[in-house]
Formats: C-alpha cells, sequence, structure tokens
C-alpha cells in the first residue's frame, strides 16, 4: 500500500481548513472503499489522507415534506438501502443502492464517496439524476449547491475543486403522482459493474405526464440525462409507442465506449430496451400511487 | 509514524501502535495473531476477510486499523467460546457446507450478521446477504442451506 500521513479533523471546518493547506497533496478517505483500492494499486499516491469520518454531524439521512431529503456526507450506501426515509419517499434511490456490491461493500461506502468517485457506471448516479439532486459543496470560500445534471465532467472528475468537500446531498421533495424505476444490467447479478444502468422518472396527471426525467449510466464519460427523450415524453399519455419513441430517442443519446464488459453497439441496444422497460415500469407505479387515498 | 489505537476485539480492549496504511485485516493477522480473517483479494472482492464492525458486516481490507480506533470488532474467533461451537458454525459443519475452508470464516460471519438483523430470512435473503463472499468450491447450495438450518435452530447470536 503507498504510505501516507494521516488527518482526522474533528469539525467540517477543520477539515476544510486542512484541506485547503494540502490541497492537491491530499486525498479525501470517507467510506475508504474507492480510496482504499487506489492506494493499494497505486492509482494515487497523496502525501496525506484526509479522514473525514470523524467529522461530527455529517452522518444522517434527514427529510421532511417542504425541504426534501437531505444525506450527509458520511451516510453509508446500506443505510440509503435500509432507510425507512427514502424507501418510503424515494423508493428508486434505495433500489438502486441496495445494487452497489456487497453487504459489506455497502456498510463503508458513503452515497457522497459514490458521487464523488463520478464513475461513468456508478450505480447509484443515474437514480441521484432522475430525482434532480443536489451537492452542496464547501469550501475555503464558502459554500455552493451544484445540481447533479452539472456535476460530472468526465470519468472520476467533477466541477469539485481539490479543497472543497462535499457536505451533504439534498432532494427536492418528490411531486404527488411520480413513480420512478431502476434498472442495472451487468453480467454477473452479483459484484459486477453496470454494462448499462436505466433510471426513469414519470409524473402523471390523470393519463398525461407531466414531468420525467431518464438517465443513464456507463453509455458516456459520464452519466447523462437523456433530455430529448425526456422532452418526448411530456404532455402525453404513457403509452407503449410513446415508450418506444422516447427510448430510441435515449440510445441517441448515449456515446458508449467497447470495454470488457461490452460493446459499444450492444449498449446502445440495451439502452434502448432498458429506456422503455423503465418508463413503462415508472408509469405503472405513477399510477398506483395516484390511485393512494 | 505509528499511532496507538485502542480497539474492543472479541469483548476484550486491546491497544495497538499501528502505521497509517495497515489495514484493520493486517493488524488482525500480523500483529494480533488473529487468523481467522483470510486476505483473499485484498481488494473488497472476496469477503474471505469479513468481521462485523460496530456490529455490521465489513471487509476488513478496505478498513484502515486507525479508521476502527475506538470500535468494536468481532471475528470468527469472537462467536463462541474456546471449543464450542456457534448455532452458524455447527450447521456449516452439519450441512458439509466446507470444502477447502479458505472462504468459510467469512462467509460465517457474513451469515451471523444477517441472522442477528433478520432471525427468519427466505432463501433469496440468504443469497442476497453473501453475495459478496465468494466460494470457489461449493457451488453455493451447502453454504445457503446450512444458514436456512441455522436459521431454524435460533442461530442469531
Amino acid at each position: 500500500m503507498h504510505r501516507f500521513d494521516y488527518l482526522e479533523p474533528a469539525t467540517l471546518s477543520e477539515a476544510v481548513a486542512l484541506l485547503a493547506q494540502h490541497g492537491a497533496r491530499a486525498r479525501v478517505l470517507a467510506g475508504g472503499t474507492d480510496l482504499l483500492t487506489a492506494l493499494k494499486e497505486g492509482w494515487e499516491r497523496p502525501d496525506w489522507v484526509l479522514s473525514i469520518g470523524r467529522v461530527a454531524d455529517l452522518r444522517y439521512i434527514r427529510y421532511d415534506s417542504r425541504d426534501g431529503l437531505r444525506i450527509g456526507a458520511l451516510a453509508t450506501v446500506r443505510e440509503v438501502e435500509t432507510s425507512p426515509l427514502v424507501r418510503k419517499h424515494y423508493p428508486v434511490l434505495a433500489e438502486a443502492a441496495g445494487t452497489l456490491a456487497s453487504v459489506q461493500i455497502r456498510n463503508l461506502a458513503t452515497l457522497a464517496g459514490n458521487v464523488c468517485r463520478a464513475s461513468p457506471s456508478g450505480d447509484t448516479l443515474p437514480a441521484l439524476l432522475v430525482l434532480d439532486a443536489e451537492a452542496r459543496l464547501v469550501g475555503p470560500s464558502g459554500e455552493r449547491r451544484v445540481p447533479l445534471a452539472r456535476f460530472f465532467v468526465g470519468p472520476g472528475r467533477t466541477v469539485m475543486e481539490p479543497t472543497e468537500l462535499l457536505a451533504e446531498l439534498v432532494l427536492p421533495p418528490p411531486r404527488p403522482g411520480t413513480g420512478a424505476h431502476y434498472i442495472k444490467h451487468s453480467l454477473r447479478r452479483a459484484m459486477d459493474l453496470a454494462v448499462v444502468g436505466v433510471a426513469a422518472l414519470v409524473a402523471l396527471d390523470g393519463e398525461t405526464c407531466v414531468d420525467a426525467r431518464i438517465a443513464l449510466g456507463a453509455v458516456a464519460p459520464t452519466p447523462i440525462r437523456a433530455l430529448a427523450a425526456e422532452e418526448q415524453l411530456v404532455g402525453r399519455p404513457i403509452t407503449p409507442d410513446a415508450a418506444e419513441a422516447a427510448a430510441d430517442l435515449a440510445q441517441a443519446a448515449a456515446r458508449p465506449i467497447t470495454d470488457v464488459r461490452g460493446t459499444a453497439p450492444y449498449r446502445r441496444r440495451m439502452v434502448h430496451v432498458l429506456t422503455r422497460r423503465c418508463i413503462l415500469r415508472a408509469a405503472e407505479l405513477a399510477q398506483s400511487q395516484g390511485r393512494l387515498p | 509514524m505509528k499511532r496507538p489505537v485502542t480497539l474492543t476485539i472479541n469483548g476484550e480492549r486491546q491497544e495497538v501502535a499501528v502505521e497509517p496504511w495497515w489495514t484493520l485485516l493486517d493488524v488482525l493477522r500480523e500483529e494480533l495473531g488473529l487468523t481467522g480473517a483470510k486476505k483473499g483479494c485484498d481488494r473488497g472482492d472476496c469477503g474471505a476477510c469479513t468481521v462485523l464492525l460496530d456490529g455490521k458486516p465489513v471487509t476488513s481490507c478496505m478498513v484502515l486499523a486507525v479508521q476502527a480506533d475506538g470500535r468494536q470488532v468481532v471475528t470468527v474467533e469472537g462467536l463462541a467460546a474456546p471449543g464450542h461451537l456457534h448455532p452458524v458454525q455447527r450447521a456449516f459443519v452439519d450441512y458439509g457446507a466446507v470444502q477447502c475452508g479458505f472462504c468459510t470464516p467469512g462467509m460465517i460471519m457474513a451469515a451471523v450478521a444477517l441472522l442477528n438483523e433478520t432471525p427468519h430470512p427466505t432463501e433469496a435473503e440468504v443469497r442476497a446477504a453473501l453475495t459478496g463472499n465468494l466460494c470457489r468450491c461449493t457451488g453455493y447450495a451447502k453454504i445457503v442451506q446450512a444458514v436456512m438450518a441455522a436459521a431454524q435452530h435460533g442461530g442469531a447470536a
């Protein structure tokens, strides 16, 4: 393992100050499941590892109907997966969290870490995108909020400065009559990365789709929204034909590569298949929600 | 530079001086002589190093020892008194769920963690709980049978 000095601040302001001091020579440790691998392999060779694990009050999942959901930087993927609040108000996020690696890894890995890692195939990222999640970043000159739709800039690269920390993820309250679904397509059902991941969210007013979100994973340098496909759905009922037309547009938005997990043409085709399935399932869920008292 | 950490391991407080880059797994095995947790992949993929950290199953190769400072660790050595077996261990013996044995301690720790949370799991829940534990010998069938049987006989620790 690469050797480093270890910093363990107790407060967020102390963490921000240390990061400002060491900047690009430091790497931030939260859950550690990505960073430890990088340190063992020598992909990362920082002088300092700055653990935020003991920073007070970063480990929470809070919800209220006006402000929505707030997930602190230290909330684990397993806590998100099993949180009654998440399962009730944002079931697609719990569903996506449950597809990441194993229970053992989910007990360590943080949701914020999965976001900061910015892998194109990150399991929770399509779901966070369709839920309009925002990252609250803190740095030496204060804080800012960045929608995840503008957060990722390339594989492993985000808009975060080396001196910034992701303090929490914020999700707006779900609007009534929405349904959302995530499908992870992988070669094995466990301990595997997505070949393609698709999330869809549909809001219905009666039979008419009034809002839609579609996000694609592992088919571009970053997780992406399929905006043209979303627009195609709005203003009409979600029929199999409408889902098919949106799937065409999602497929056109994908820019996959060929790698060990799948070829580019296969990935494009799977974007089509999974987008159609995801939209129809999300619409079913929206309808059943609409029927609740 | 080494720094002291205090770990409560199998109920006993231990002070160890560790380098910041040492993993919990390496400290258990090399410093404390607890070789039940195995180093398989050392990348969090195989689950052979699974221990309970504050009651939750984790891959101890993916935890720095300094991160575990002040926390509770249970390894396979701590499941039962010397000369005795935990019900999950007993079921693994009875059902022939062990072949080469390398995955067994991690498998047992993951199963114990499941039964602590979900004393009467479905077979699907057992399989989901063990997805992070690779076995190259058994084909998993007898492992799953053993965990189901342990659950019937009150396998929660």
